[in-house]
C-alpha cells in the first residue's frame, strides 16, 4: 500500500528539540570552563548530581504521566534545566539541596504543568527562588575568597562529610557589596569598597566576572547560531544597565556602575540562558524586548533594594507571569495587513 | 534597466535536485493505450460531458463543456473512440475517483478544425470566453481557471503584470525548461494577458538558479520587440509563490482578503501563458502538459505529457529504481503522495517524484511546540504559526481566524523548520476545513430558519384568512338581515360594511351598519394596478402584493438554499450522484407545488370573492 504521510516531504535536515538544548548545553560550557578554572572543581559534582537528579525526576513523571521514556528523556531539556541549577546555586551547597532544588523544578514547576513546552515559570528559576525562601542561609553561603580548595574537599564539604562553619563565610559580590553599604551606613562609598575588597575583581566579584564572561561568549554563539534572536537578552541588559547607569550617575558613592551589575550575580546568565527560555518567556520579537527589558529593571531593583542577593530569578519569574498579555499586544503584522489598524 | 528588487520575510533555502532532470530537452510522451481524461481538472465547476459512449472523438475535440462561470471546459488529447464515460481514481490525496471520459486511441492523431483567434481583433469577453472554452487554467499547480483572472477591478488600473517563471519547488524543472526551449511562445502570449488587463509593466520573474531560463527568456522579449523585463530573482523558497513574487518584483503585498487586481497586479505562471498563446494563435485547448519527472529514476526528465495519460505508462518512461516506496504529485514542499499511479496525468501535474525511504526520511515522531518560533521566522505571511498551532489544536477556531489563519498559503516552510517536528500545515489545513464546514453547517441552519418561519407565517395568515373570510360571511348575513329589517338603509351601505369587515379581521367587531366608504382607502394602497371591470380591483391588489411577497420569501430562501453548499460533493461516485439528483428533483418538485398551492389560494380566493360579487350586483339590480 502506498504511503499517506503528509507534506512537506522534505524536512530540514539536523534539527531537533534535542539538537536545539545541546547547543544550550555547549554555549554554557566556556562559563562551566571559567567556573571550574576560577571557583573550583566542586561545580562539576553539583552538575553531575543536578543532570542524574533531573533524568530521575523526569523519568519518574513520565512515568506517571505515561509518555514514551525514551522520546523525551533523551530531548535534553531536563539537562539543560538541572545544569542551570547547579549554576546558580551556591558552588559548595550540600548536595540534598542541589536534589531538592532540580526536583522542584522538574516534578513541580515542568511536569505538574503539563512537561515540556507547558511551563508558565521558567523551572531553574522556580527552583532558585523557592530554595532561596526556604533556606536563606545555605542559599547565601558563598566559599570565602582565598580559599582554594582541592576537588576532594570541596567533594567533601558538599557530600556533608566536612564541616560547612570554616570556609562558607563568604557572600557573593552582590550581597557583600550591598552589606557593606548597609553597615558602613554611608561613612564608606562604592569606589573605594570595589577597590579595597578582596571579594572584588577588575569590574565585578573576583573570578566571577570571567565566569560571567563565559557566559556572554556562550550566548553570542547562541545568537551567532540563530538559536537564540537578541531581542530578549538586549532588551535584558539594556534594562539593568539603563538602571544602573542612572542610579550610578546620580550618586556613584552608593551605587555601583553598570558593568559591575552586569557581571555580578546571574545577570548574563540570566540574559542568555533564561530570559531566552522559549517555553516561559515572550514570542514575539517586541515581545521578547519588553519581556527582556522589564525583566532588566526589576532585576536590579530587587538585587539592589529588595532583601535577596539577586534579583534575576524573582524578575524573571514576574515577567513569566506577564508573557500572555504582551505577546497578545506584542503580534506583528502580518503580509499585506500591515496598513490596518 | 535594473528593477528594484523587493524581498518577503522568512522562507527557506531547501536543497534544490533541480540538475538531473534538464540535462536533457523535453521529450513528446508516447501515446499511451487508453486515456483517462477527468472532466474536472480546475478549481470551480465541474465540466459536464458532450460526448457519448461509442463516438468517435478527434484531438482537441471538445469533451466537457464549462459548466459556470468558474469552470474551464475539457478536450479529448488524441483522436480515438470514447470507450467510457466512468468513475476513474484522480490524482488527488483523498484517492477518490472522479468522472473520466475513457478515450482508446485511434493512432491517427488527428485534429479537431482548429480556429486561430487573433485577440486584439476580438472584445475582451470573447478572448476569455475563448480561453475558457480551451480550458486554459493556471498549470503552476493551482488550476485556477485563467479567464476568471483576467477581470480588472472596478477603479484600479493594472500597473505590473506578473510572469511567473520562478519555480521555487525543489526537484521541479517544468517551467524551466519550457522557457528554456519555447520562450518566444511564451513572450507572445504574454500580450494576451497584458491587453485583456491594459498592464503599463510586464515583470518576468525568475529564481536565479535558472540562468539558462532567464537568458532564453530575455533573448525571446528582445526578439519579440516587447519591453517586458525578465528579472532574476534570490532564490528562496516559496518565492514562486504568486503573493511572494508579487512582493519580490513589486513590493506590494496582497493579503488574503483582496484580489490581486484591487492592489493593480496581476501573476500568471509561464505555462499558463504558453498554454493560451497555443489556444489562440493556434486553436490548440489545452490537451497536454509539460511535467517532470524527478526523484528516484533511472532516467529523470521532462516530459510533454497527453493530459489522460496514466501515471503507470508515464512513470515507466522514467525508470523508477528498486527501492522506490511512493511517488508525490507536486513538489515536496506542497505536493501529495498518490494514492496509486492508475491516476491519470491532468492539468495540475506538473511534477512526479518518485520517492525513496532515503530520499525523504520519515519524519520523526511530533514532540511539544517550544514556543521557539523558528516557525514564525519563516513564514512568508508573517503569521505566528505555533499561535495557530495551539488554538488549533484546540479547536479555538475563532481565535486561528484572528491570528489569520487563511493568510496561510501551506507552503510548509513553518513544518519544515520545526525542531519539533510538528506537521503544522496539517493542523491548519484542519482548521480551515472545520471552519468551512461549520460555516456550511451554518448557512443551512440559517436557510432552515428561514424555511419555517416562512412556514409559520403562512400558516398564521392563512388562519387569520379563514377568520376573515368567516367574518365576512358573518357581517354578510348580518348586514343582509339588517338590511331586510330596516328597509330606510340603502342596500348598498350595508354592502361597503361587509366588505370593510372583510378586509380587516379585527372589523368583526365594529358595529355593522357604520357607514364607511370602504373601497376608496384601499384603491389608494395600489392605485397603478389594472383593474378588471367585473373583479373587485382593490382585493385583487392587494392579493397581488401579499403573493409577490410571499415568492420574494421563497425566492429568499431558494436562493439562501442555494448559497449552502453540500459537503464534500467534489468526489463522488455515479451512485452517490445519482441519488443527490434524485434528492434535488424531489426537491424541486415540492418547491413548485409549493409555489402552485400558492397560486392556487389565490385563484381560489379570487372565485370566492366572484359569487359575492355576482350577488352584490344583483342585489344593486334589485
Amino acid at each position: 500500500m502506498m504511503d499517506f504521510s503528509t507534506p512537506p516531504y522534505l524536512l530540514q535536515e539536523r534539527i531537533s528539540v534535542r539538537r536545539v538544548m545541546v547547543q544550550v548545553l555547549l554555549a554554557l560550557l566556556p562559563g562551566v570552563a571559567a567556573y571550574v578554572w576560577l571557583i573550583g572543581p566542586g561545580i562539576v559534582v553539583q552538575l553531575v548530581i543536578a543532570t542524574l537528579t533531573a533524568l530521575a525526576g523526569e523519568a519518574l513523571m513520565l512515568g506517571l504521566r505515561r509518555k514514551p521514556l525514551a522520546l523525551f528523556l533523551s530531548d535534553g531539556s531536563a539537562i539543560v534545566t538541572a545544569w542551570l541549577i547547579a549554576l546558580s546555586f551556591p558552588p559548595l551547597a550540600p548536595w540534598w539541596l542541589i536534589v531538592v532544588g532540580t526536583l522542584l523544578a522538574i516534578v513541580v514547576a515542568k511536569h505538574l504543568y503539563g512537561g515540556l513546552g507547558q511551563n508558565p515559570f521558567n523551572p531553574a528559576m522556580v527552583a532558585f527562588a523557592a530554595c532561596i525562601v526556604s533556606f536563606p542561609a545555605l542559599m547565601s553561603q558563598w566559599p570565602a575568597l582565598g580559599l582554594k580548595l582541592g576537588f576532594l574537599e570541596q567533594l567533601q564539604i558538599i557530600a556533608g562529610l566536612a564541616p560547612r562553619i570554616d570556609v562558607m563565610s563568604g557572600a557573593t559580590p552582590l550581597d557583600a557589596l550591598k552589606t557593606a553599604l548597609k553597615l558602613s551606613d554611608g561613612s564608606i562609598d562604592v569606589p573605594t569598597l570595589l577597590a579595597t575588597q578582596e571579594v572584588f575583581g577588575n569590574f565585578a566579584g573576583r573570578g566571577w566576572e570571567w565566569v560571567a564572561g563565559g557566559y556572554l561568549l556562550g550566548g553570542l554563539y547562541l545568537w551567532q547560531r540563530k538559536l537564540i534572536s537578541w531581542h530578549a537578552p538586549f532588551g535584558f541588559i539594556l534594562g539593568l544597565s539603563l538602571l544602573a547607569a542612572a542610579l550610578w550617575a546620580w550618586n556613584p558613592q552608593q551605587f555601583a556602575n553598570p558593568l559591575f551589575h552586569l557581571f555580578s550575580g546571574g545577570a548574563l546568565l540570566g540574559a542568555f540562558f533564561i530570559v531566552t527560555d522559549p517555553v516561559s518567556g515572550c514570542t514575539t520579537p517586541k515581545g521578547k524586548l519588553i519581556f527582556g527589558l522589564l525583566a532588566g529593571l526589576l532585576a536590579y531593583i530587587i538585587r539592589v533594594f529588595g532583601g535577596f542577593p539577586d534579583g534575576v530569578a524573582f524578575a524573571v519569574l514576574l515577567m513569566n507571569l506577564c508573557v500572555p498579555l504582551i505577546d497578545m499586544y506584542s503580534q506583528p503584522p502580518v503580509f499585506g495587513l500591515k496598513d490596518e489598524p | 534597466m535594473l528593477q528594484r528588487l523587493f524581498s518577503f520575510k522568512g522562507g527557506v533555502k531547501p536543497q534544490t535536485h533541480k540538475t538531473p532532470s534538464v540535462q536533457e530537452p523535453i521529450a513528446i510522451a508516447p501515446l499511451p493505450s487508453r486515456l483517462y481524461v477527468p472532466l474536472h481538472q480546475s478549481i470551480g465547476g465541474a465540466a459536464n460531458p458532450l460526448v457519448e459512449v461509442g463516438e468517435r472523438v478527434r484531438k482537441g475535440q471538445v469533451i466537457g463543456g464549462a459548466d459556470a462561470w468558474l469552470s474551464a471546459a475539457a478536450h479529448a488529447s488524441t483522436s480515438g473512440t470514447v470507450l467510457a464515460i466512468e468513475e476513474h481514481l484522480a490524482a488527488h490525496p483523498s484517492g477518490l475517483p472522479t468522472l473520466s471520459v475513457v478515450i482508446e486511441p485511434d493512432g491517427r492523431d488527428e485534429w479537431v478544425e482548429r480556429t486561430p483567434l487573433d485577440h486584439r481583433s476580438l472584445p475582451p469577453e470573447q478572448v476569455r470566453e475563448a480561453l475558457r472554452d480551451a480550458g486554459v487554467v493556471g498549470l503552476g499547480g493551482a488550476v485556477f481557471p485563467s479567464h476568471a483572472k483576467l477581470t480588472t477591478a472596478a477603479g484600479v488600473a493594472v500597473e505590473e503584470l506578473v510572469i511567473n517563471g520562478a519555480e521555487c519547488e525543489p526537484y521541479m524543472s517544468c517551467d524551466d525548461v519550457l522557457m528554456r526551449e519555447r520562450a518566444e511562445e511564451i513572450v507572445r502570449g504574454i500580450a494576451i494577458f497584458r491587453d485583456l488587463l491594459a498592464a503599463r509593466q510586464v515583470l518576468i520573474g525568475i529564481e536565479d538558479n535558472k540562468p539558462e531560463a532567464v537568458a532564453a527568456m530575455q533573448q525571446a522579449v528582445e526578439q519579440v520587440g516587447e519591453d517586458y523585463q525578465v528579472v532574476a530573482v534570490p532564490t528562496r523558497y516559496p518565492a514562486g509563490g504568486a503573493k511572494q513574487l508579487i512582493r519580490v518584483l513589486t513590493g506590494k503585498e496582497v493579503p488574503a482578503s483582496k484580489r490581486s487586481t484591487e492592489l493593480g497586479v496581476q501573476c500568471f505562471n509561464v505555462a499558463t501563458v504558453y498554454s493560451a498563446y497555443r489556444a489562440l494563435a493556434f486553436g490548440e485547448p489545452v490537451i497536454s502538459r509539460i511535467v517532470t519527472l524527478a526523484g528516484n529514476l533511472e532516467r529523470p526528465r521532462n516530459w510533454e505529457v497527453r493530459l489522460g495519460t496514466p501515471l503507470r505508462d508515464l512513470l515507466a518512461l522514467g525508470r523508477p529504481k528498486a527501492d522506490t516506496d511512493r511517488y508525490l504529485m507536486g513538489g515536496p514542499m506542497m505536493g501529495f503522495a498518490l494514492p496509486s499511479l492508475d491516476a491519470p496525468v491532468v492539468k495540475a501535474s506538473n511534477c512526479i517524484i518518485a520517492a525513496s525511504p532515503t530520499m525523504f526520511a520519515p519524519s520523526p515522531p511530533e514532540m511539544p511546540c517550544i514556543r521557539c518560533g523558528a516557525c514564525a521566522e519563516v513564514c512568508p505571511h508573517e503569521l505566528q504559526p505555533f499561535e495557530l498551532y495551539w488554538f488549533s489544536r484546540a479547536r479555538n477556531f475563532g481565535k486561528t481566524q484572528e491570528y489569520h489563519l487563511f493568510d496561510c498559503i501551506e507552503c510548509g516552510c513553518c513544518s519544515y523548520v520545526c525542531p519539533s517536528h510538528i506537521p503544522l500545515v496539517q493542523y491548519f489545513r484542519f482548521a480551515k476545513s472545520e471552519i468551512w464546514s461549520r460555516e456550511r453547517e451554518k448557512n443551512g441552519a440559517d436557510a432552515a430558519k428561514a424555511r419555517f418561519e416562512l412556514r409559520n407565517a403562512r400558516e398564521e395568515r392563512e388562519q387569520a384568512e379563514k377568520a376573515a373570510r368567516l367574518a365576512k360571511g358573518a357581517a354578510a348575513r348580518a348586514a343582509e338581515k339588517q338590511a331586510r329589517a330596516v328597509v330606510a338603509v340603502e342596500p348598498a351601505t350595508a354592502d361597503s360594511a361587509a366588505d370593510s369587515a372583510a378586509d380587516s379581521a379585527v372589523s368583526v367587531a365594529s358595529p355593522p351598519l357604520k357607514p364607511v366608504d370602504a373601497p376608496a382607502p384601499v384603491a389608494a394602497i395600489a392605485p397603478a394596478s389594472p383593474a378588471p371591470p367585473e373583479a373587485p380591483a382593490p382585493e385583487l391588489d392587494a392579493e397581488a402584493i401579499k403573493k409577490a411577497t410571499i415568492v420574494a420569501a421563497m425566492e429568499r430562501a431558494r436562493a439562501q438554499r442555494a448559497a449552502v453548499q453540500p459537503r464534500n460533493t467534489d468526489q463522488l461516485t455515479v451512485e452517490q450522484k445519482r441519488q443527490l439528483a434524485a434528492v434535488d428533483a424531489r426537491r424541486a418538485a415540492l418547491q413548485a407545488e409549493e409555489l402552485e398551492e400558492a397560486a392556487e389560494r389565490g385563484a381560489a380566493r379570487a372565485s370566492v370573492e366572484t359569487p359575492k360579487q355576482v350577488e352584490k350586483q344583483g342585489r344593486t339590480a334589485e
